[in-house]
């Protein structure tokens, strides 16, 4: 038998450790339970805007940046309270988010991934943001979407329109209330057979980056399906400024449509080039040449100024909706700014809500139960109609607009026209449909 | 042929762009002997000159009327030209529809004054400096230009039409006895074309016969000489330095209807533009005006789809194969003299 080599000295440690171990082992426990990645445990808590500042979708971004500050005001219970009178869900208090009070920070994306991500970045390293929105380019989307992914903290997208991120690029983090090209090309294509016909020859230019190789991918089933055949597809560098070079085969190769894939800058370059060339005037086929601009914006309206004019395209939202939702939005932003708001601006709120709704209804901030109150979670009031956030792609479907270059406007923000609504039901998808295919969802991530 | 006449046609406007911002590059470092990277950026303001003058005309007093209604359901507040307003309707109109041809005049003032404010305020601090210093503060003042025009006139591009009477196109198809509508080009470009011209044989013309310019061409050639002739040389380089601005804001105001002014545009054309420069020959004015026209008609050929399908891509990287090939055949570029940064 052996005895146990006992001190006073022994004897205090091992009580101290013990005692220590005792005391701290129901907080890691704790905390292991419900850690997630900046839990506001203050007063406030931080939401991360993360719009272009600089660089060519500046306007954008700056849009974008006003809503998301009449958001965060009508969250804490200023102003007129906009949207949150008319949202279907009564969570929204107007005094914050579960009782704290909504505070921001802002990144610059300047239109680039890396530069993106490095601000997200920051603003859930550094200022401690538990949810990031923002956008205005589906790379610079993407990107942040698998930081926050990695980070643990939500993304609610903003301005996103290409197909993969929704699809290939999707993640459990990321929401995406924007509409997508599968939805423009579904709405589209009908309008334009109808008033274009259904034997048209189509030459795509197409920005060469995610969201335009999508976008015309979905252009060109859509209206092959409706007959139209595609005489060509060019791919056009982001950075091009002078489309003449492109725009001048297009005399030559039999096309009768031309469909400018193109956003921001670039479209209003294109598009001003193709009637400067005179592609509008001229008769082709025995029909009248067309030009269709698939996603439209209304800062990008007024950039292309009269060249317009009876042009197709399709938007996510437009100010002259004439519902609650959007009467309610128009009021506070014209109110507030002076000018209508773009469709960049409605989906920033929209998304702003819908994320504060949502951690309202989970009754945590905690990254996995916010993502399981938005999966499915069915909504009206936000101006889009009855709107579902599918569980199997974070994807919002809802009614998608087709609208025209006025002919005719009113003001100088009257720029578009609306033609056609089209119900949710002509743009929806199944989850694996193959423009969709090749990517997971995956787990949701609390971080920490 | 007819695709080939069309993409002839397509890359003089470009080369018409090229060839007066590289003119300008080329006046101000044979002058100065200044590699200024903020070149682009006295274009990008020449084009936004444009649109200035625009938005000048366009202003507008506001008349409340209670019959209309504007997007917040408000009685609406109908706008009026001032110059509608105090010359008539039509005038007033036609005032506003050339504000692009008369924002030449416009630019010309302005652009002497910015040209002269660099040079004095900035760029004279760098004669002595290496050219890295010289690209590093110039191509800084680029930026900062550019930063300043966003602040005051956004991101977006914006658009600035040419006089209604240049809108649509000529057909050369018809003319040359294609089909109708198959080689067709808009008056606009071709009267930027001619303007570039008239331009470059005004600058020529003014170096050539002027005695000022006789001066000018002396000092190139050999400063101190002139100098110690007792002729303040560096005054009339100042000059020089803010006609190669104007020449510059020129190129933008009248390139304003092809492309609508952004604050990034600048930057699109100086890289080029100094590709234009080094091809042609650093310092040779000829030199610049020739491979601007060159590298513009070539660029337009490498960007037809024939092409394009053959070698993918090489319509981004023409212009930079073709400086290669020529600097390793004649590595003074197309018309470059010896001595020349060669020091």
């Amino acid at each position: 038998m052996t005895r146990g080599n006992l001190t006073r000295r022994g004897l205090l440690r091992t009580g101290a450790v013990v005692t220590g171990a005792g005391l701290a082992l129901p907080t890691i426990f704790t905390s292991r339970a419900s850690a997630f990645t900046n839990d506001p445990t203050g007063d406030t808590v931080t939401l991360g805007f993360n719009v272009p500042q600089t660089g060519p979708y500046a306007d954008e971004g700056a849009d974008e940046l006003r809503a998301f500050q009449l958001a965060v005001e009508h969250l804490n219970g200023e102003g007129d309270g906009g949207m949150l009178n008319t949202f279907s869900s009564k969570a929204l208090q107007g005094n914050g988010i579960r009782g704290k009070k909504v505070a921001y920070v802002t990144g610059d994306t300047q239109t680039k991934s890396d530069a993106a991500r490095a601000s997200a970045q920051s603003m859930i390293q550094k200022d401690g943001a538990i949810m990031i929105s923002g956008g205005s380019s589906s790379g610079v989307a993407v990107a942040v979407q698998g930081l926050c992914q990695e980070a643990g903290v939500i993304f609610m997208a903003g301005l996103t329109h290409s197909n993969d991120t929704t699809g290939k690029d999707k993640k459990a983090n990321g929401f995406r209330h924007f509409f997508n090209a599968y939805m423009s090309g579904a709405a589209l294509a009908p309008v334009l057979a109808k008033n274009y016909g259904t034997d048209r020859r189509a030459y795509h230019l197409t920005a060469d980056y995610t969201w335009g190789w999508t976008q015309q991918e979905s252009i060109q089933a859509a209206t092959e399906a409706l007959g139209w055949t595609t005489v060509n597809n060019v791919l056009t560098p982001l950075a091009e400024t002078d489309f003449s070079a492109y725009i001048t085969p297009v005399l030559q190769s039999g096309a009768d449509v031309l469909v400018l894939n193109h956003y921001g800058g670039n479209m209003v370059n294109s598009l001003t080039q193709a009637v400067q060339f005179g592609l509008r005037d001229k008769v082709v086929n025995g029909k009248n040449f067309e030009i269709v601009v698939p996603l439209y914006s209304e800062l990008m309206a007024k950039g292309a100024g009269d060249n317009i004019k009876g042009i197709f395209g399709s938007t996510n939202w437009s100010w002259t909706l004439q519902d609650e939702g959007t009467k309610a939005f128009v009021k506070s932003f014209g109110t507030k700014y002076g000018f209508p708001p773009s469709n960049a601006a409605q989906t920033c709120y929209a998304q702003t809500l819908l994320y504060a709704d949502a951690v309202e209804r989970a009754g945590s901030f905690a990254p996995c139960d916010v993502g399981a109150a938005l999966e499915g979670f069915e909504f009206d009031g936000l101006g889009n109609g009855p709107t579902l956030y599918r569980a199997a792609d974070h994807q919002c479907f809802k009614d998608v607009l087709v609208m025209k270059g006025k002919e005719d406007p009113a003001n100088e923000f009257d720029n578009l026209e609306l033609v056609e609504v089209t119900p949710r039901a002509q743009v929806e998808y199944a989850p694996d449909h193959p423009m969709f295919a090749g990517g997971e969802l995956g787990a949701c991530n609390n971080g920490a | 042929m007819d695709a080939i006449i069309l993409q002839i046609l397509n890359g003089l406007d470009k080369g018409s762009a090229y060839a007066l911002i590289a003119l300008g590059l080329t006046l101000i470092f044979g002058t100065l002997g200044v590699v200024n990277f903020a070149h682009g950026a006295l274009f990008m303001i020449g084009a936004f000159c444009a649109v200035t003058l625009n938005r000048l005309f366009s202003l507008s007093f506001e008349v409340v009327d209670p019959t209309k209604l504007d997007f917040l359901g408000n009685p609406a507040k109908i706008k009026t030209a001032y110059v509608e307003a105090w010359f008539g309707q039509d005038f007033g109109a036609a005032i506003i529809d050339w504000s692009v041809p008369l924002a030449i005049l416009f630019s010309i003032p302005v652009m002497l004054a910015i040209g002269f404010a660099m040079e004095r305020g900035l760029i004279k601090h760098f004669y002595k400096r290496p050219h890295a210093d010289q690209i590093l503060v110039t191509f800084g003042l680029a930026i900062v230009l550019q930063e300043i025009i966003k602040y005051f006139y956004g991101a977006n591009p914006i658009p600035t039409p040419a006089p209604s009477a240049f809108t649509g196109s000529f057909d050369f198809g018809a003319m040359l006895g294609f089909d109708v509508g198959q080689i067709i080009y808009p008056y606009w470009r071709m009267v930027y074309f001619a303007f570039s011209l008239v331009v470059i044989g005004a600058v020529f013309a003014f170096l050539r016969f002027t005695t000022f310019g006789m001066v000018v061409r002396a000092g190139m050639a050999d400063r101190e000489t002139v100098g110690l002739l007792g002729i303040n040389i560096d005054r009339r380089f100042t000059i020089m330095f803010g006609i190669a601005a104007s020449v510059a804001g020129m190129a933008g105001v009248m390139y304003a209807p092809i492309n609508s002014p952004n604050y990034h545009m600048g930057m699109d054309f100086l890289v080029l533009s100094f590709v234009v420069v080094v091809v042609g020959g650093m310092g040779s004015l000829a030199g610049a005006v020739l491979a601007g026209f060159l590298l513009g008609i070539l660029q337009s050929f490498a960007s037809m789809n024939e092409i394009k399908s053959l070698l993918p891509g090489i319509d981004q990287i023409i212009i930079y194969l073709i400086a290669i090939v020529i600097l390793l055949t004649r590595p003074r570029g197309l018309m470059g003299r010896k001595g020349v940064m060669e020091d």
